[in-house]
């Protein structure tokens, strides 16, 4: 049952993938600008131009590009970046884990800081703390992804100027890391000084990515809970003479996890689609970041090869958010 | 003279949902050590609202405006909430009435069952799974190691209601409280879970004060009966006076209403009009 239903749900998710494919493929043959004119010197001849071309395969009618990129990508190969000159899928293999470390670091922030509001806001319903909880998180939730980030930057950069507002590590510290991931790498190897400092580089990418995603988290999950709280499993046990707090953690948070993960799936989505900006605007070396440079660059194949990543991101926290259901749900655990 | 195990002494109520609205009139009702009293009538004429004040637990639109609650010689009405806190949920005790909705879906069976017993009784995690067991076994549930490891959803109704029932007793209470312990099962279910309640607490000697609208449960297992009709009693005494010789032209009506408990063949003629507006215009509602 749940193998055939992983199966199907691998299916769909490499249609998907594929579709992704296409429309970016098309939409960046249709858009006007031309990726040559930006890399050729300014003498340059026709000839030239052309032998251009022909190397990135841009002679050949769209559907045919279009097969023989599927064609590599489906090898490994990810075309050469035009920009940067490198083999695209090295550069992507290089920069996404340091995204895949900020979004996790942020997704584990958000949970804890947007569970524990909850939590709390739970526990203290029904007096007038909870209204103020409320309005000061539907406040916060009405502020966009990129506002928090300069809001931070210019209270905790400006006033209190303890994080590094720009890029992933102090350059004057490189060792020689095994791994792109450097936060986990140094941790590991027990590495605390270089840790600290890679840490401290996170910590302003992280919060904005994170404190906005906390305000949903909290709206939602504190829903789940105040539902929970009314159950007649709740009021029984509260008869048991069991403490609030016990009611809260033991009683209502399992029921509430259910219904709180699939949006929390949905708005972790968005996080990493927010990278983008946020990385850009702490010169996080991301593919985020790198997705505005290949985009003013019109770096067609880095940009396919983000797109796809990006997109098999996205698919990937999907599967994983319909397998975390599936095993919080004792229903569909046990039979 | 014995002592009653349970007074209710003038208690009012009014409904705040409802602009004020009286939910209880001045209602008195007792029940004596080990003795299961019957609370019956329609929808809305204040039977949980009666139950729900005993356990301290109504909504906050519902407001109490008199009376007393007196049980083993005190008044829990007038309480302190540490106090009430010893007493509910190990003196007294409450049997719901879904069993869809009082069992923790999340949690399995042996560990809700153990709750009260750790909270209420301070037995270690080990001891209180052995008495759990043990008290699966008494409710009649014939495989209760399987229920113990057990989801709620795995579980049937009426085995669920027997685990709630279980839960009830673990605590060793002096007075259950069963409010429609029975509605939401079918009725091959229902007779038995009737007769095991029955059974848990004459074993035991425990006081029930049981919430039907259904005469034929009370005369099957209650030794005394209260009627109420917007939250006014209308009729009150032994099973068998009240049945057989109601005072009241409501009850007379309700008995030929519903099916008869000696002939279940008879009855069901509803209650006619007249009846309910003498008795609107004798509690004073319009
Ligand atoms: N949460 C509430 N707030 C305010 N009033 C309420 C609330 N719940 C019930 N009431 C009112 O109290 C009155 C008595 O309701 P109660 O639940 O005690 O009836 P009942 O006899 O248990 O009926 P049923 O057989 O339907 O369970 C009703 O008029 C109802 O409108
Ligand atoms: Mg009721």
């Amino acid at each position: 049952m749940i193998a055939v239903s992983i199966l199907n749900r691998l299916i769909v998710a490499a249609v998907t993938l594929l579709g992704v494919a296409v429309i970016v493929f098309v939409l960046l043959r249709v858009v006007p600008g031309d990726p040559i004119a930006m890399m050729i010197a300014p003498g340059a001849s026709p000839a030239d131009i052309a032998a251009l071309r022909a190397r990135y395969g841009l002679d050949l009618s769209l559907p045919a590009q279009f097969g023989v990129w599927l064609q590599s990508v489906l090898m490994g190969d990810f075309g050469t970046s035009i920009s940067l000159r490198r083999d695209v899928l090295e550069l992507l293999l290089g920069r996404l884990p340091a995204t895949l470390e900020l979004a996790f670091a942020a997704l584990i922030v958000a949970l804890a800081v947007g569970g524990a509001v909850a939590v709390a806001g739970t526990l203290v319903r029904r007096t007038p703390l909870e209204p103020a909880i409320d309005a000061i998180n539907g406040v916060l939730l009405a502020v966009p992804d990129f506002v928090w980030a300069l809001a931070l930057v210019l209270f905790v950069g400006v006033f209190i100027p303890v994080f590094p507002l720009s890029g992933r590590i102090d350059p004057t510290l490189s060792i020689d890391f095994l791994t792109p991931f450097y936060l986990l790498e140094s941790l590991v190897r027990f590495r605390l000084g270089v840790f600290f400092d890679v840490a401290a580089h996170i910590v302003m990418p992280v919060l904005a990515l994170a404190l906005p995603l906390a305000t949903v988290i909290t709206r939602i999950l504190k829903e789940a809970l105040l539902e929970a709280m009314v159950q007649d499993y709740v009021l029984l046990a509260r008869l048991k003479g069991m403490s609030e707090m016990r009611l809260v953690l033991q009683e209502a948070l399992r029921n509430a996890v259910g219904p709180a993960l699939s949006l929390t799936g949905v708005q972790f989505t968005f996080l990493v689609g927010g990278t983008v900006i946020v990385e850009r605007i702490f010169a996080y070396p991301g593919i985020g970041n790198m997705a505005i440079d290949a985009v003013i660059n019109r770096d067609l194949p880095l940009i396919q090869g983000l797109v796809l990543v990006f997109g098999a991101i996205f698919i990937v926290i999907n599967l994983a958010v319909d397998l975390l259901a599936a095993a919080l749900n004792p229903r569909l655990r046990h039979g | 003279m014995t002592e009653n195990l349970l007074t209710v002494t003038g208690l009012s109520a009014v409904s705040d949902r409802e602009g004020g609205m009286p939910v209880l009139r001045d209602v008195g009702l007792t029940l004596k050590n080990g003795g299961v009293r019957g609370l019956v009538g329609e929808s809305g004429a204040g039977k949980s609202t009666i139950a729900k004040a005993i356990l301290g637990i109504l909504p906050r639109t519902v407001r109490i405006t008199g009376g007393w609650i007196n049980f083993k010689g005190r008044d829990l009405l007038s309480m302190k909430p540490q106090e009430l806190r010893s007493i509910m949920g190990s003196e007294i005790a409450l049997i719901p009435q879904d069993p869809q909705t009082a069992l923790n879906p999340a949690r399995r069976i042996g560990a809700q069952l153990a709750d009260g017993l750790k909270l209420k009784r301070d037995m270690s995690a080990r001891t209180a799974e052995a008495h759990a067991l043990q008290l699966l076994a008494d409710v009649q549930i014939r495989d209760p190691d399987r229920v113990m490891k057990s989801f709620p959803h795995q579980l049937s109704g009426g085995m669920r209601q027997r685990v709630l029932i279980a839960a009830a007793f673990a605590v060793e209470p002096e007075l259950v409280i069963a409010d429609e312990p029975t509605t939401a099962l079918d009725v091959t279910v229902q007779k038995e879970i009737l007769r095991l309640i029955r059974h848990m607490q004459s074993a035991r000697g425990t006081g029930v004060l049981f919430v039907t609208h259904d005469l034929g449960i009370v005369a099957q297992i209650c030794d005394s009966v209260t009627l109420l009709y917007a939250g006014k009693v209308i009729e009150e005494g032994p099973v068998r006076n009240v049945l057989e010789n109601p005072n009241h032209a409501y009850t007379k009506a309700l008995i030929a209403a519903g099916p008869r408990y000696d002939r279940p063949d008879a009855g069901l003629e509803p209650v006619p009009e007249a009846v309910f507006r003498e008795l609107r215009q004798e509690i004073g509602i319009s």
